[in-house]
């Protein structure tokens, strides 16, 4: 994009959102929703700091963004029928 | 009973957005997993909207959105030296006024190490200046982002680099009293929120938002890594430190303070301690110490509420 310093902005600027950060290879636990459980409360969407929880419209089914997400296990931990597992990404 | 967690859902609808559905923080910023300063910070941003401009100072908050040239935040961000997130939301705040852009919300956005400790004097000098800003501290109760080292806000017993654990625990008081320090300072609004607890989050903020002069929000984000605990905790232990009374709810507002959240059937601290191996040294005459100062605390915030209500 810039081929040298003289090309670059005067000023820090950004150019591109993170969403090109591929933290979903951080991740040792997968998280599966089990959709016949999940009675929509969103509280996963609420609390996941990775936005990685994806719903679209109001009354929609939450779905994961598993590029992004960290497999940090807190959607599973809090969710209140117990539809999320956490599952051992494959080597 | 105070809720929060995983207890939203019994008392709401499904299938219904309870907080703001606008994302303005993009996936993909550098946070450890189960942090809990990106759930603050996302929860923050959906209650006070895009017409926001934030000031971060040194510490994981300048890490976490990004590293450059990508940025996971929707709204201008300014990193700045670690004394001044106080002087600089003042320049901000001027800028904007000179410009005539009166509707900017101006966010400080500091740690617990930035805001009780280093940046102490910045934020008093910007509350004397009556800076129209809002000050967050996001607190996870150390200077996480180097490894862990004791802060002003560290809570006593607490195993730190700086404090390690053993037989004798280092003559600290416990967290300073960060809210009632600004209130004496001249504060026009001050409150407590918890990630666990969204929805008084986002009203606090929004409450903060629709008031001019210096405002003040303590936020705690408990940090997996320097707490020493699972990830997937992070909410489970930041309802369980209201819950407990740990970490009161309360707000500061018309010259009154008042519970935001009551803690009815407060549970044991020792609930609250085992889930962190930071506090694994703890003996029980040590547990049931932390127990004294927190009935203590809560005894002497239920006076000083009294005392405001005259």
């Amino acid at each position: 994009m810039y081929e040298t310093y003289r090309d670059l902005p005067p000023i820090q600027i950004t150019t591109e959102s993170t969403k090109g950060n591929q933290t979903g290879t951080w991740r040792t636990f997968r998280p599966v929703i089990d959709l016949d459980k999940c009675d929509r409360c969103y509280t996963c969407w609420i609390f996941c700091p990775d936005v990685s929880i994806i719903v679209e419209e109001e009354g929609d089914y939450p779905s994961i963004d598993l590029i992004h997400c960290k497999g940090c296990g807190i959607c599973a931990n809090d969710c209140g029928p117990g539809a999320i597992t956490m599952e051992r990404e494959p080597l | 009973m105070a809720r929060g967690g995983g207890e939203l859902i019994r008392e709401h609808m499904s299938g219904k957005f309870i907080i703001p559905r606008e994302e303005l923080m993009h996936p993909g910023h550098s946070a450890c997993p189960g942090c809990g300063e990106p759930i603050a910070m996302r929860l923050l941003l959906k209650a006070l909207g895009p017409r926001t401009v934030m000031n971060v100072p040194a510490g994981c908050c300048a890490v976490i959105p990004g590293v450059w040239p990508r940025y996971s935040l929707k709204i201008p961000l300014i990193d700045h030296a670690f004394e001044c997130t106080g002087a600089t939301s003042s320049g901000i705040r001027a800028a904007l006024d000179a410009k005539g852009m009166n509707d900017i919300t101006v966010v400080g956005w500091a740690g617990d190490g930035g805001t009780v400790d280093i940046g102490l004097q910045s934020l008093s000098g910007a509350i004397d200046r009556g800076t129209d800003f809002l000050y967050v501290m996001y607190d996870n109760e150390a200077y996480m982002n180097t490894g862990s080292q004791c802060s002003g806000s560290t809570p006593w017993g607490a195993w730190t680099t700086t404090t390690p654990g053993g037989n004798e625990i280092s003559h600290r008081t416990g967290k300073k009293r960060i809210l009632e320090m600004l209130v004496e300072n001249g504060i026009s609004y001050a409150a407590t929120v918890n990630i666990a607890f969204p929805e008084d989050l986002i009203k606090r903020a929004q409450i903060a938002q629709s008031i001019r002069g210096p405002k003040f929000l303590h936020i705690l984000s408990p940090c997996p890594s320097g707490w020493k605990m699972d990830p997937s905790k992070t909410v489970e232990v930041a309802k369980l430190a209201t819950q407990t009374g740990m970490f009161p709810l309360y707000e500061y507002r018309d010259s009154q303070y008042q519970f935001t959240e009551e803690i009815k059937d407060r549970k044991p601290v020792e609930e609250y301690l085992r889930l962190q191996r930071r506090f694994r040294h703890l003996s029980p005459t040590q547990i049931s110490e932390i127990q004294n100062l927190v009935d203590n605390r809560l005894r002497e915030l239920d006076a000083r509420m009294e005392a405001s209500r005259k």
